[in-house]
């Protein structure tokens, strides 16, 4: 049980990070479909931050400030990859879509390409002698709480102090303060007006311009940070220019959610969950009874497998006529059109 | 009567009239390089060439950055080597006694770089299609893959000991089209009844069409898995060769001309079927209805056009495309099949998207740009191969191209207005003119 909570967290997290991403740019009226290039970018830029420190010797006590040193990087590596992508939207009024998967073709090859170079090999780990859980990975006893063998915890107390990255906390706490941000202040009610209404807007005093680049930085940042989060959570802080398609996974929790982050976690935490059945049924027990029920059914690995993308086609097909996205979105904003 | 000596005089006098023409104002028509440029068509053209160069020298600046940054590792003499190299990496032959660079005709990769831009071409036809019907085709992947695993059920199951090889060739180039067509419906039909964006429905279809396929020949559980190849190197890892069972593309004396090479007819059915595409989109009221819905899905409706049902159809050609881009890849005999591909798409079917943009969607076009496209990848081999640089540099190349490419409208404004703005200023007063000669003409032919 716990193995499946804690699993399914780590899976939820980067979708829910991502799909966030994702809503800040739509909402201010740029598609994202960028956000896979995004992710890739800020894994590899995270990780290789940390292997270059890691390289002068720092101790394994160094993990935690490593880690947030990292994902600082990573937002940082992300904010200025969606550069690219404001500068042919906004500025140069190009189609979106195709910006975004010119970025998408770019992040991978760059990544690969920088790589190679590096290592000589198509993967980029942060050390050969420890591993990530061993930097970032925080179990009990790192809270005081007992050794690993004894488990005087629970189910509850399991999932949040064994086995958990600070990383985990770090998104949530970011989670929550951006949604917040979008629907309780100024700054996300002008947001939210671009990506509905830019005309409207900008005749009210908003520089409409200002608030899709700000749209898309942050976009850009929680993409990157995303990125690397599923890097060092579940590929063990590994950069081989590839997310297993992430990113066009949160693209679906953003639709899925309609666009309102409250949803969107709920979206998240159900794909998280489908994921991490995917990768981990033979390991899953729901009650501790030491069967692996879903092992024992005889369901081939692969209809786990094709779940969560089957269930979306479904569920989006009983909800489109409900889902709204932002008006304004994937529209070119013109000055002279108001 | 005139003199032969005569002839070769207005001869030559009229091909050197044809040539002022095209730079002169010449019987007060309008130089005509100047026409020709003012063609939407060559404008595209155009801005497509200034991203491909833009694109090839960053990827230039790239290596030297590298070079430099790299403190003497790689040396500046590398970096300008590669740099050549992705300009001419096809035509290279190889290093001379010197170490240095000898270029000439090189029958192997200019045969592979047709080999290899056969699927291309395809899957850049079926994003552009779609593209002309206001959809953007990102399934073309899991078209492909599905494409991909009815060609070979078929190319495999068929002993070729009753059915002659060509009939099984016939089968499974049609069984790959029809799965890939299938296989498109199905974002299609969302799109058209439910209103679902096809893009998200399209990322879905390919990682269940990647699941599928991975079930399929899975080497333990799969229905088809007595299709593995079960020796040593291959380990059950790979599916048989379709010459396993004699089945294989033509090669239509391709080889005679280009020896040492993978080149088949592959390459020549592509190309048709691009000019087939071409002829429905541009000549056929079928073609012209997809497009009315790609400009204008509503005015299309208000029109009269079954919008709904030419929205299914584009997509259902589009991924019998990408599926006929996996039957002709992998009939050609020489090319094998990893299943267990759930974790990954195929390049090929992404690639599809680039083509298609840098041809700006046009089926000809694409042609052109698919071979190039299968150009740069088998320069970037050549780099990998004599540099010490690898080989997605290319995809770099790639990638920037379709960046550059998606604010081409920037590049045609640039093109239209300032470097030609005193041109078109005269031609604006000049038009009254031509207007006064129009009666001219009437008045003569009122004579006659």
């Amino acid at each position: 049980m716990s193995y499946l909570l804690q699993q399914t967290i780590l899976y939820t997290i980067p979708l829910m990070i991502v799909a966030l991403a994702g809503v800040f740019s739509e909402r201010s009226g740029t598609i994202n479909i960028a956000l896979e290039g995004l992710m890739i970018i800020g894994a590899f830029i995270g990780v290789y931050f940390v292997r270059s420190i890691i390289l002068l010797n720092v101790p394994l006590s160094f993990g935690q400030p490593l880690l947030i040193l990292g994902m600082i990087v990573s937002i940082i590596g992300g904010c200025l990859f969606s550069l690219l992508l404001g500068f042919a939207a906004i500025r140069l009024k190009a189609n979106q879509t195709i910006g975004g998967s010119a970025l998408n073709l770019l992040a991978p090859a760059l990544v690969l390409f920088l790589i190679l170079i590096i290592t000589s090999q198509s993967v980029l780990n942060i050390d050969s002698k420890y591993s990530s859980n061993d930097y970032f990975m925080l179990n009990q006893d790192d809270f005081g709480l007992g050794t690993k063998l004894e488990n005087p915890l629970g189910v509850i107390g399991n999932v949040l102090f064994n086995k958990t990255y600070i990383t985990t906390w770090i998104c949530l706490a970011l989670y929550l303060g951006l949604s917040i941000m979008l629907y309780k202040t100024r700054f996300g009610l002008r947001l939210r007006s671009c990506g509905e209404n830019p005309q409207a807007a900008d005749s009210l005093g908003i520089n409409v311009y200002k608030m899709r680049y700000a749209g898309i930085l942050i976009s850009g940042g929680l993409a990157g940070l995303g990125g690397f989060v599923y890097s060092v959570t579940t590929v063990a802080a590994s950069s081989n220019g590839d997310v297993a398609g992430f990113g066009f996974l949160a693209l679906a929790v953003m639709i899925f959610g309609n666009w309102k982050p409250r949803n969107i976690a709920a979206a998240a935490l159900l794909f998280g969950l489908l994921k991490c059945i995917a990768v981990g049924y033979p390991y899953i027990d729901i009650n501790n009874d030491g069967i692996y029920f879903l092992n024992t059914i005889g369901v081939s690995q692969h209809i786990y497998r094709i779940l969560p993308y089957v269930i979306t086609l479904i569920v989006l097909a009983f909800t489109s006529k409900k889902s709204r996205a932002p008006k304004a979105e994937g529209i070119p904003y013109d000055k002279g059109e108001r | 009567m005139i003199k032969p000596s005569n002839k070769v005089k207005v001869f030559f006098k009229n091909i050197g009239h044809w040539f002022k023409s095209l730079i002169f104002k010449v019987d007060d028509k309008d130089p005509k390089l100047l026409v020709l440029y003012r063609k939407g068509a060559t404008k595209s053209v155009v801005s497509s060439l200034i991203s491909i160069f833009v694109g090839i020298l960053l990827g230039g600046v790239i290596l030297f950055i590298l070079a430099i940054a790299s403190g003497g590792d790689i040396s500046l003499k590398a970096a300008w080597e590669g740099f050549r190299l992705i300009f001419v990496g096809v035509f290279n032959t190889g290093r001379d006694l010197n170490g240095n660079l000898t270029f000439g005709f090189n029958s192997t990769n200019i045969g592979n770089v047709l080999f290899r831009a056969t699927p291309l071409i395809l899957t850049g036809l079926s994003v552009a299609v779609a593209f002309k019907t206001g959809l953007f085709n990102i399934g073309a992947p899991g078209q492909y893959l599905m494409g991909t695993a009815a060609t070979f059920i078929v190319a495999l199951s068929i002993p070729t000991t009753i059915v002659p090889a060509w009939i099984v060739w016939i089968l499974a180039f049609i069984a790959g089209f029809l799965a890939g067509a299938l296989w498109g419906i199905i974002p299609g039909i969302f799109k058209a009844v439910l209103n679902v964006h096809e893009v998200i429905t399209c990322i879905m279809t390919n990682w269940i069409a990647a699941n599928i396929v991975t079930s399929m020949f899975d080497n333990n559980k799969g229905v088809f898995k007595h299709l593995l190849d079960p020796s040593p190197t291959k380990n059950l890892a790979y599916l048989f060769k379709t010459t396993e069972n004699g089945v294989a593309t033509s090669k239509m004396g391709l080889d005679v001309i280009f020896p040492n090479s993978q080149v088949n007819g592959g390459i020549i059915i592509a190309i048709l079927i691009a000019i087939v595409v071409y002829i429905i989109l541009n000549k056929t009221t079928f073609g012209y209805e997809l497009k009315a819905c790609g400009s204008n899905r509503h005015a299309a409706k208000y029109a009269g056009i079954n919008e709904k049902r030419s929205i299914i159809l584009s997509m259902a050609i589009a991924g019998g495309l990408a599926g006929m881009s996996a039957a002709l890849y992998y009939l050609s005999g020489n090319t094998e099949f990893y299943w267990s591909t759930y974790q990954s798409l195929p390049a090929n079917g992404f690639n599809g998207i680039p083509i298609a943009l840098l041809a700006y969607n046009n089926p000809v076009g694409v042609i052109f740009s698919g071979i190039f496209m299968s150009y740069l990848n088998v320069a970037g081999l050549q780099l990998k191969n004599l540099t010490p640089f690898n080989e997605y540099i290319t995809d770099i190349i790639i990638a920037s191209i379709v960046y550059l490419s998606a604010f081409s409208l920037a590049f045609k404004e640039i093109l239209s207005s300032k470097i030609f703005r005193k041109k078109s200023k005269d031609l604006s007063q000049e038009q009254p003119q031509e207007i006064l000669v129009k009666p001219k003409i009437i008045a003569e032919e009122e004579e006659k």
